[in-house]
C-alpha cells in the first residue's frame, strides 16, 4: 500500500515541474525584475523601486501604445466577433446552400498561416509602388485613394489592424459555426411556430444560446489585442516614429535593443495585470452565467 | 390545394435570398483569397515583371524562384521547424496526458492546488515571462539551442493541453479501468493499454492545436535563437527577408513555401482541426 501512495505523483511531477520552472518562476521573476535596473550583459542588479514604472507611465509613447492596443481590441471585437458571428449564422442558415463548408474553409485559411508570413506578405500588399492595394486602386482608376499605407503615421496602425481582421475573422466564424450547430433544433422550430421572423429568431433564440461561446471569443480577442507583438513587429516595428507602437513591441525593444530590461519587465507586469484581469472577468462571468 | 399554392411563392423568395447570399459569400471568399493569389502569381515572376505590373500574370512561370528560396535557407529553416515541433509535440502530449490522468484518477493531497496551478498557467502570456526566461536559458547554457525553444514550448502548452485531456479523461467510464485492475494491470498499464487507445481523438486534436502553435511561434524564436543554422521557419523568414534584400520574388516564394504545411494539414485533417480548436475555445 505504501508504494501506491507515491505512484500518483510520478504522473504529475514531470508536467508540473515544467510548468513551475518555465512558466511560473519566470513570471514571478519578472515582477522582481521590474523593481531593478538590469542589463543583459551583466548579472548586476540595482534596486530602483518604482522607477521603471514611473518611466513607463511618463513615457510619451505610453498613451500612444495604450490607444493602439485599445484600437486593436475594439476593431477586432466589432469585425472578428461581430461580423464573424454574423457570418457563422449566415453560413448555418438554410439559404447558404451546398457550398457552406467550402466558404467556411476558405475564410479559415488565413488563420493557418504564420503571423510572420502574413506580416511579410502584407508589407508587400501595402507597398506604395508594387503593392496589391495601390495597384488595384490604380487599376480601378481610383488613383486619388492610393497611399503610402504603412509609411503614413496616421494610417499605419489601421493597416496592421485591417490585416489582422483579414487573418482572424474566419477563425472566429469557425468557432461560432460549431456553437450555432450545437443549438438544439427544437428551440428554432419552436420559435418558428411562434411566428418569429429570421431576425427575431437570431436575436431572441440563437444569440442567447451561444452567449457562452461569444464571451469566450470576445475574451480571446481582447487578450490577443493586449499581447499583440508579431503583427506589428513584422510590418512597422512600431513606426513610422512611434505611431503604431504597442505594449508588446515596446517591451521587446527595451529588453533587447535598448538594454533596459527593468523597464521591459515593468511593461510585462502591466500586460500581466491587463490579461489576467480580463481572464478573471471571464471566469466570473462564466460562473454567474451558470448559476 | 391551398398548401401547394402558398408553397409555390416561397421557393422563389428563398431562391433569390439564396443567390444573394451566395454572391455575398463568393465576394468575401474572393477578398480572402486575393492577397494569397497575388502572392502566388508574383512568386513565379522575375523582379522586373513584379515592378512593371504586379497585377499581370508572369510571362514565364519561374519555378526556379522556389528552388532558390528552398536552397538559400528555407530548407534549413523547414528542417529546424520539423525537429523543434516534433520533439515539443511528443513531450507536450506525454507530460500532459500523464498529468491529466494523475489529477483525474488519484486522490492526492494537493490535487486542487495542482489543478489550479496548472490550469492557471493558461492565463499567463509569453511576454510576461520573456525577459526572465532569456536570463534562465543563458544561465543554463541553453540559449541559442533547439532546447531554448523546446523547453518553453512544452511548458507553455501543458496547461491548455491538460485542460483538454482532463475533460476527455473524466468522460471515460470507470468500469473499463476496473476491468483492467481485475486483470492485474498496474496503473501505468491501465494508462497506456486502456486510456491512451480510447483517447486517440483527443490526442489528435491536441497534437494539431499545439502543432499550429509551435510551428508558427515567433516571439520566443526571435529572442532565444541567434544562429541561422537552427532558426525555425517564422524567424527564418525574417532573416531570409534580410538576405534576399531586393530579390522580392524569391522572398514571395519563401512566404508561400512557409505557409503550405499548415494549410495542407488542415485540408487533410479538417475534422480534428476544428474539434481541437473548438473544444479548446468552449471553456478556454
Amino acid at each position: 500500500m505504501k508504494k501506491k501512495v507515491l505512484v500518483p505523483y510520478l504522473y504529475i511531477i514531470p508536467g508540473l515541474f515544467m510548468v513551475l520552472f518555465f512558466v511560473y518562476i519566470p513570471v514571478v521573476s519578472n515582477f522582481i525584475y521590474s523593481f531593478f535596473r538590469l542589463s543583459s550583459y551583466s548579472a548586476e542588479k540595482i534596486f530602483v523601486g518604482f522607477e521603471n514604472y514611473i518611466k513607463l507611465f511618463t513615457d510619451e509613447v505610453f498613451l500612444i501604445m495604450i490607444r493602439n492596443n485599445i484600437y486593436y481590441a475594439v476593431i477586432s471585437l466589432i469585425v472578428q466577433v461581430g461580423i464573424g458571428t454574423m457570418l457563422a449564422i449566415l453560413i448555418e442558415s438554410k439559404y447558404s446552400g451546398k457550398f457552406r463548408n467550402l466558404y467556411r474553409n476558405i475564410y479559415f485559411i488565413p488563420a493557418l498561416i504564420s503571423l510572420t508570413a502574413v506580416g511579410l506578405l502584407f508589407k508587400f500588399v501595402y507597398s506604395p509602388d508594387i503593392g496589391l492595394l495601390n495597384s488595384a486602386l490604380r487599376f480601378l482608376n481610383l488613383d486619388g485613394l492610393t497611399h503610402a499605407w504603412l509609411g503614413e503615421s496616421k494610417l499605419a496602425i489601421f493597416c496592421v489592424i485591417a490585416m489582422s481582421q483579414w487573418q482572424f475573422t474566419g477563425y472566429i466564424t469557425v468557432l461560432m459555426v460549431v456553437a450555432v450547430q450545437n443549438i438544439p433544433k427544437e428551440y428554432l422550430e419552436a420559435a418558428e411556430i411562434d411566428g418569429a421572423g429570421p431576425i427575431k429568431k437570431v436575436i431572441n433564440v440563437m444569440l442567447p444560446l451561444v452567449k457562452e461561446q461569444l464571451l469566450v471569443c470576445s475574451i480571446i480577442t481582447i487578450i490577443g489585442a493586449f499581447k499583440l507583438f508579431t503583427e506589428i513587429y513584422t510590418t512597422t516595428s512600431g513606426g513610422p516614429g512611434n505611431s503604431s507602437q504597442v505594449l508588446g513591441v515596446y517591451l521587446y525593444q527595451n529588453a533587447f535593443l535598448h538594454d533596459d530590461m527593468g523597464l521591459a519587465a515593468a511593461t510585462g507586469v502591466l500586460i500581466f495585470i491587463i490579461t489576467v484581469g480580463i481572464s478573471i472577468i471571464q471566469i466570473n462571468a462564466a460562473k454567474s452565467g451558470e448559476v | 390545394m391551398n398548401y401547394k399554392s402558398s408553397n409555390k411563392k416561397k421557393p422563389t423568395k428563398e431562391y433569390i435570398l439564396k443567390i444573394l447570399l451566395n454572391i455575398f459569400f463568393i465576394f468575401l471568399s474572393f477578398m480572402i483569397i486575393l492577397p494569397l493569389l497575388w502572392l502566388i502569381i508574383n512568386s513565379f515572376k522575375t523582379n522586373r515583371e513584379l515592378f512593371k505590373n504586379s497585377l499581370a500574370l508572369p510571362e514565364k512561370w519561374l519555378f526556379s524562384n522556389y528552388k532558390e528560396a528552398w536552397d538559400k535557407g528555407l530548407f534549413s529553416y523547414f528542417k529546424n521547424s520539423v525537429i523543434v515541433s516534433f520533439i515539443s509535440l511528443i513531450f507536450i502530449l506525454f507530460f500532459s496526458s500523464l498529468l491529466a490522468y494523475g489529477i483525474t484518477r488519484f486522490n492526492i493531497k494537493f490535487n486542487k492546488i495542482i489543478f489550479f496551478v496548472v490550469l492557471g498557467g493558461m492565463a499567463l502570456s509569453e511576454q510576461v515571462a520573456l525577459v526572465p526566461l532569456y536570463k534562465i536559458l543563458q544561465n543554463l547554457n541553453l540559449y541559442n539551442t533547439y532546447f531554448a525553444l523546446i523547453l518553453p514550448y512544452i511548458a507553455f502548452r501543458i496547461p491548455f493541453t491538460v485542460f483538454l485531456m482532463r475533460a476527455y479523461f473524466l468522460s471515460i467510464p470507470k468500469e473499463l479501468e476496473e476491468a483492467g485492475y481485475i486483470d492485474g494491470y498496474n496503473s501505468f498499464q491501465i494508462f497506456y493499454k486502456i486510456i491512451v487507445p480510447i483517447s486517440k481523438p483527443i490526442f489528435a486534436s491536441c497534437a494539431i492545436v499545439n502543432l499550429n502553435f509551435v510551428w508558427n511561434e515567433f516571439l520566443f524564436a526571435n529572442v532565444f535563437l541567434e544562429s541561422k543554422s537552427i532558426m525555425t521557419i517564422p524567424i527564418g523568414l525574417m532573416t531570409f527577408q534580410g538576405d534576399m534584400k531586393a530579390n522580392y520574388t524569391v522572398m514571395l516564394a519563401g512566404i508561400t513555401i512557409a505557409s503550405i504545411p499548415m494549410i495542407a494539414m488542415f485540408l487533410i485533417m479538417q475534422k480534428q482541426f476544428i474539434e481541437g480548436l473548438t473544444s479548446g475555445a468552449v471553456k478556454g
